[in-house]
């Protein structure tokens, strides 16, 4: 396998007594679509203003295409970023603010109005050269900005948060078009998010992050199906946590206070206190038959899924998903199935 | 709202602004005055303002305090950026609250005091007073006014705009001159114009700071107003107001401009 395009090895950074990151090791390979994510305070942020430049780290280091970047500049780095306000001068217009990077680089009259003519093409703005930033949506600020910062044909582009500032609606369009873009200039794109949505529906690969450290770095299914801890697991989709004993006797399960859930070991030795967890679109809802029996204490309708809370013990409720058009009301009696591997085995955190 | 209480708020307006500029009025109108006693109107006549282009000692004065009032301005605007910059952009450095305070002082400051201060300083040094000590003399009094002016704007201006131009390739410098200049550009003018007004018709620090070389203008008047009021004095001193309200209305033009530019009307 080739060296990847962005190396960080071993980053650690600190605001006075505040850690912000805390031996982190991530690469990010060439025209990869890359996602920093985890909750606000965890130190994605900081990370990225690390790898833009504008924080150096106190220990670790930050390399690219394999030349270290430690002590170069934020402008004599091939990184561009895209804030999460924009950031757009208001004094330019719009076909000024891309072409603020590529006047910097130097480059002819004519080559410098190509290059952003495309970029606005790409963009949908072809219309709106000419107007100030003032004039313009918020979703074309947006585009505005991914373009300025594409201009000057950076190696890899940070994007901070780069849907927060849009509605609902307009977020999910937006979202097809970075990837689509992503695609189309063959960019690495590093996006930090709090929203695990947007990192599942977005991203390659995904670092979940929390307090400074990286929890797992894999693909949007891995995560999502197999989380490599209880953090991870709890903060990238809906699930539920079982606690019990691993019993590795015959088909390996977890002996739960409430019954015996079918799970695969992985290497916890047998006796070991463990936790499984188990997306509640996993969990089978049938009316009788086999299964953990509870019965129905609440439930929400979802559109496509309805979710239902089960209790199956005197302090133990379940979070299920029935399929479309079955109907349960509350107080309803249920049995629930767990298909071996349905959920992840997790050890005790020490 | 009944028509006394509407008449009511119009005559207390029209007092206030009698108040106000009666007496600027009735000076400017003076210098028109034909007759040579200051309370006797004896018909329309501008010989005043004639008589003043042959008056060297107060043309002279003029001189020195319209070369004072761009000087000091200039210094006094570089400066005030200068101390905005490294306020507004250099983050919690030690000193920061001492050098806050300081560039502030002068602002509550008694004139009296810091013209004193000021003659006390260059008397210790053995600075001969002139053209110069009464430029560095405005500069002081001056400065904090520009400083407030620029940092306010500066304190508006993003910063997360110069990372923009920085991450696409700007220098440090290059960003401030290209992104954040811009955007403080019409408080530098309104600073420049405020430092200009300060200077031009200060008479408190002049007094200590100059010396017999450099009388400005406000000292001239002082001093002539002594020996009598003069149609003549009331002539320059309405082409002095005139010239501190052109000054004046230009920098609420400016700043107006870039309100109604920012859409925040």
């Amino acid at each position: 396998m080739s060296a990847p395009l962005l190396s960080i090895k071993g980053v650690s950074k600190k605001f006075g007594a505040v850690v912000a990151l805390e031996e982190v090791s991530l690469d990010v390979g060439a025209g990869e679509f890359f996602a920093l994510l985890g909750p606000s305070g965890c130190g994605k942020t900081t990370l990225m203003r690390c790898i833009a430049g504008f924080e150096s780290p106190d220990a670790g280091t930050i390399s690219l295409s394999v030349v270290d970047l430690s002590g170069v500049p934020p402008y004599r780095r091939p990184v561009n970023m895209m804030f999460q306000s924009y950031a757009l001068f208001p004094h330019l217009n719009v076909f000024e603010n891309i072409a603020f990077g590529l006047r910097r680089q130097g480059g002819t009259r004519d080559a410098i109005d190509a290059r952003v003519g495309e970029l606005l093409a790409m963009t949908q703005l072809s219309a709106f050269g000419h107007r100030r930033i003032d004039e313009l949506s918020g979703g074309q600020k947006q585009r505005v900005a991914l373009a300025r910062a594409l201009a000057p044909r950076p190696k890899m582009l940070l994007l901070d948060e780069p849907l927060a500032a849009l509605d609902r609606k307009l977020r999910e369009e937006t979202q097809f078009q970075l990837k689509e873009i992503q695609r189309l200039t063959q960019t690495s794109f590093v996006i930090v998010t709090h929203d695990q949505d947007e990192a599942l529906a977005l991203a390659d690969r995904i670092a979940v992050m929390r307090a400074g450290r990286v929890e797992q770095v894999a693909g949007p299914m891995e995560i999502y199906d197999r989380p490599a801890t209880r953090f991870v697991a709890g903060f990238v989709g809906e699930t539920n946590f079982i606690e019990g004993r691993l019993d590795r006797n015959g088909a390996a399960a977890l002996v739960a206070e409430f019954g015996r859930i079918p799970c695969e070991p992985g290497d916890l030795p047998d006796g070991a206190r463990a936790t499984l967890s188990v997306r509640p679109e996993r969990i089978g809802v049938a009316r009788e038959g086999e299964g953990i029996a509870g019965f129905v204490e609440n439930f929400v309708f979802r559109g496509e899924t309805t979710l239902l809370r089960v209790r199956v013990a005197r302090d133990i409720v379940l979070r299920a998903a029935a399929c479309h058009g079955e109907r349960h009301a509350i107080g309803d009696s249920v049995r629930l199935n767990f298909p071996p591997g349905a959920g992840t085995l997790l050890a005790e955190e020490t | 709202m009944s028509a006394a209480a509407s008449w009511a708020r119009r005559a207390t307006l029209f007092i206030g602004f009698v108040f106000l500029y009666a007496p600027i009025v009735i000076l400017a109108v003076m210098s028109f005055n034909a007759s040579r006693l200051v309370s006797v109107w004896g018909g329309f006549s501008t010989k005043w303002y004639a008589a003043l282009l042959e008056n060297e000692q107060l043309l002279h004065s003029a001189k020195i305090s319209l070369a004072a009032a761009l000087t000091s301005a200039t210094i006094a605007t570089l400066l005030g950026l200068l101390a905005a910059i490294s306020l507004a952009r250099f983050g919690r450095f030690r000193t920061r609250m001492l050098f806050f305070g300081a560039v502030h002082a002068p602002l509550v400051l008694p004139e009296v005091v810091l013209g004193l201060a000021l003659l006390t300083c260059f008397v210790a040094f053995g600075v001969g007073r002139g053209f110069v000590t009464l430029v560095i003399g405005h500069v002081t009094l001056t400065m904090c006014f520009t400083t407030v002016a620029i940092l306010a704007a500066l304190r508006d201006s993003d910063p997360a705009l110069e990372e923009a131009a920085m991450d696409l390739g700007a220098t440090p410098l290059g960003a401030f001159i290209r992104v954040a200049l811009p955007q403080i550009a019409p408080a530098i003018v309104t600073a420049y114009l405020l430092a200009f007004t300060l200077s031009l018709d200060d008479l408190v620090i002049a007094s200590f700071a100059t010396g017999p070389g450099a009388t400005t203008l406000p000292m001239r008047i002082y001093s002539q107003v002594r020996l009598g009021v003069s149609p003549q004095i009331n002539a320059i001193s309405t082409l002095l107001l005139a010239l501190v309200a052109v000054a004046l209305g230009l920098a609420a033009l400016v700043s107006s401009g870039r309100a109604r530019r920012d859409g925040k009307w």
